[in-house]
């Protein structure tokens, strides 16, 4: 079964051990800088949401890439960045409608939320469930069980 | 060890900013934040300096668990000495500002001397430079952390900063972090305003890589977070109802300190708990209480996050205080609602708000107006003096000294002097609830008898976060005592207060230990830092750090008289609730609680004690 991660920002909490357990899986360090997800606190407004790449099907970044360098993992649908491949030019980043990939100044290589091979680790930090990593063909399954849960029916006996 | 090993030394006086090794035996012997920093702090300064002046300095410290994924690891502390108290201040906060501390690569900030100018602090990694704040100057926290990120073009610096109360040496200023979360106690922000440092901003991209073992301290972090979520107070209770799931518990043992502790019921409590901040207003259909929030790393998620009826008098006609913000939470809630007779709900969010706005703490400031409204009502204080009526709950002479106190003018100015030097200006400092200057916090030392025991030797004064024996005494927690009992209080104070300081230097929250004990916080600190940590030396270190809080307040000449509570608390019983008739027995329990601690009957800690915690 191909998973998708799922994200319910009405759970989160803004605690970000997403970002922490995100950037430590890539590299190695408790470094939300390098975070491939985010979490953005709208103060103002009381909402904290975090967000990430939604590995599009035809993703943008991977058919602006001139160089190949981001290619599509089959067992996870992950579109997933080949370091040794990236030249940096940054195409893909103004490509993407979302903003999910970026550039990282440091070593010249875009990065972007490569599902961590199948087991990402920002849903196992999750402490509140708003990280979810469900099955991909039914990210809307929680939504129709809540409302069929409100249908007006007989309770068994 | 996950310490960066590096602290930054910020040379007011002079403007620089110096790189400095952390002292690693030190860390050995004092383990972070609350203790380590206190370490620096009694090396460097007099204990006799005016807190107010130069010679005094300002720490700014994170614990080895601090920007890790603890849970809640995102703490720091300031360590001064306090201008509210003269004795040794110590206060932490969560949000985010003390991870980014440790990410930008530096474990501690030492600010020391006074700048000429208003400046504020930049540090972006290994950069670090002083910043003018003319432009700053003169406005609110919340104003000065916005315009910092415009300028910057940056919205993600994190910035701590005082707000007009701190520029007005009001002697209970807060540093402000993150919108809404504060060192809030004993005046630091008064201390960061006489040096004119107005703000620190920080950026941090480097992390933290220094964890001893990464996978054992992994698997220590997860296991401590599973015993928070299958604690019912952290896993169901705080994250729903925040700390203010207290109102009603600590108003049913009849320990909630009411009309400045003439009282320990408030017959309004209902009006201004959790559960009230749950239900839909009449007046606009939608609830007080917007969200739960966390700060850095906490997977308990206490912080309310609330917002007002735009119809409500006091903010009618300011949008600027329509938006979602930080509150209420139970010390607030009780500070300014219970303690003056207020139950309007809106009129203690709306103080609640401006006390995080310029930065000014909410508990020694409603503890303060309880004090003007008992003089007021005794006629000492009048109407044309305090510039409103102000009767025992007044919501509006309530929000209007917020107002003043915040702005610094008027009446305001001796507001933010405190109970203590208030009352004692108008002659009746047996008024002044308050333990060595700063005033008690939410809960009445004669319905929980240990608590009062605990404010008279708290080392910064009255505090229940420095020993909360509440949670044993009226909660269970890790065992049930009974509030009104006077034996084996000492060992309980004892306890709860050393353990306290592992917590506060490790970098943690304290509300972690409603279901964690020193043996959750052990195994992530083992894993994380090189040497012993075992729970023996936690033991040690604890008692440690507490016994050189107090050295610093013997030599700066604090006695054991100051280990009292006001004479209410012990000459006047209370009036109703399970605690009726009884006042605070602290002449039983205080000489045993010397002698638990290894001090003579005058407070001082012996030779043996001292030799046996290598101080």
């Amino acid at each position: 079964m191909q998973k998708s991660l799922h994200i319910d920002p009405g759970k989160c909490t803004g605690c970000l051990q997403c970002e922490m357990a995100c950037s430590y899986e890539h590299t190695g360090v408790i470094n939300p800088s390098k975070s491939r997800i985010k979490v953005f606190d709208f103060e103002h407004e009381g909402r904290k949401v975090p967000y990430t790449c939604t590995q599009c099907s035809e993703a943008w970044c991977m058919q602006s890439c001139p160089v190949d360098a981001i290619v599509l993992d089959p067992a996870t649908g992950a579109k997933v960045v080949k370091e040794a491949t990236c030249v940096g030019c940054k195409v893909c980043t103004i490509s993407c409608p979302f903003g999910t990939i970026n550039y990282m100044a440091d070593v010249g290589k875009v990065q972007k939320c490569d599902l961590c091979g199948g087991d990402p680790e920002c849903a196992k930090a999750c402490p509140t469930g708003a990280i979810t990593y469900i099955d991909a063909s039914w990210t809307g399954l929680d939504r129709m069980r809540a409302w069929a849960a409100k249908a007006n029916t007989a309770a068994a006996a | 060890m996950s310490w960066n090993r590096k602290i930054l030394r910020v040379n007011l006086t002079a403007g620089t900013c110096t790189p400095e090794p952390l002292n690693m035996e030190w860390a050995n012997d004092y383990l972070g934040s609350r203790g380590l920093g206190t370490k620096y702090l009694t090396e460097e300064i007099d204990p006799k300096v005016d807190p107010l002046s130069p010679e005094n300095k300002m720490i700014m410290a994170t614990g080895p668990l601090t920007g890790t994924m603890a849970s809640t690891g995102g703490r720091y502390t300031v360590i001064t000495k306090g201008p509210l108290t003269g004795a040794i201040a110590c206060s932490n906060s969560g949000g985010f500002f003390g991870a980014e501390m440790k990410f930008a690569g530096w474990d501690m900030i030492i600010f020391e001397g006074k700048s000429p100018k208003p400046v504020y602090l930049y540090v972006e990694n290994e950069k670090a430079e002083l910043r003018d704040a003319a432009h700053l100057w003169g406005t609110t926290c919340w104003h000065t952390e916005e315009t910092i990120k415009a300028e910057l073009q940056d919205p993600l610096v994190r910035v701590s900063s005082i707000g007009r109360s701190g520029e007005n040496q009001v002697l209970f200023s807060c540093i402000v972090n993150d919108l809404h979360r504060a060192a809030g106690r004993s005046g630091v922000g008064a201390v960061m305003g006489s040096k004119n440092l107005k703000a620190v901003a920080l950026r941090g991209t480097q992390g933290v890589s220094g964890v001893k073992d990464f996978p054992a301290f992994l698997k220590a972090a997860n296991a401590a977070k599973q015993v928070l979520k299958d604690n019912a107070v952290t896993g169901q209770g705080l994250p729903k109802y925040g700390t203010q799931v207290l109102m009603n518990v600590i108003n049913e043992v009849g320990a909630l300190p009411t009309r400045n502790h003439r009282d320990v019921q408030f017959e309004e409590a209902g009006k201004i708990s959790a559960e009230a901040m749950h239900e839909k207003r009449p007046t606009d259909g939608k609830a007080h209480l917007i969200t739960n929030a966390a700060c850095f790393g906490c997977t308990i998620a206490c912080g309310r996050i609330s917002q007002l009826d735009k119809g409500h008098f006091t903010v009618q006609n300011k949008p600027e205080y329509w938006g979602a913000s930080g509150g209420l939470e139970y010390e607030s809630a009780w500070s300014l609602g219970a303690s003056n007779g207020v139950g309007d709900l809106e009129a203690l969010q709306y103080a609640n708000m401006l006390c995080n706005e310029d930065g000014f703490d909410p508990i020694t400031f409603g503890a303060t107006v309880s004090a003007v409204m008992e003089l007021y009502e005794l006629g000492i204080l009048t109407k044309e003096q305090i510039g409103i009526e102000a009767p025992f709950g007044s919501a509006k002479a309530l929000a209007y000294l917020a107002e003043i106190t915040a702005q610094g003018i008027g009446f305001g100015k001796e507001v933010g002097l405190g109970s203590k030097r208030l009352t004692a200006k108008y002659g009746r400092p047996d008024l002044s609830m308050s333990v060595k200057g700063l005033e008690f916090p939410a809960y009445d030392g004669r319905g929980i008898q240990g608590i009062g025991l605990n404010y008279a030797t708290s080392n910064r004064g009255a505090c229940h976060v420095r020993g909360y024996t509440v949670a044993s005494e009226v909660l269970g927690i890790p065992v049930k005592t009974d509030p009104l009992a006077t034996e084996g209080k000492p060992g309980l104070v004892k306890a709860f207060q050393d353990a306290t300081t592992i917590f506060d230097s490790a970098g943690v929250c304290l509300f972690t230990s409603f279901a964690w004990s020193v043996a959750d916080v052990q195994p992530q600190v083992q894993a994380a830092c090189e040497g012993d940590w075992s729970m023996e030396k936690m033991a040690i270190v604890g008692e440690r750090i507490w016994n050189m809080e107090r050295q610093f307040n013997l030599a700066a000449g604090f006695t054991a008289k100051d280990d009292n509570l006001p004479p209410r608390l012990t000459t006047e019983p209370a009036k109703t609730g399970p605690a009726k008739g009884r006042v605070n027995e602290l002449g039983k329990m205080l000489p045993e609680y010397y002698e638990v601690r290894g001090w003579t009957p005058e407070g001082v800690p012996t030779a043996e004690t001292l030799a046996r915690l290598g101080l």
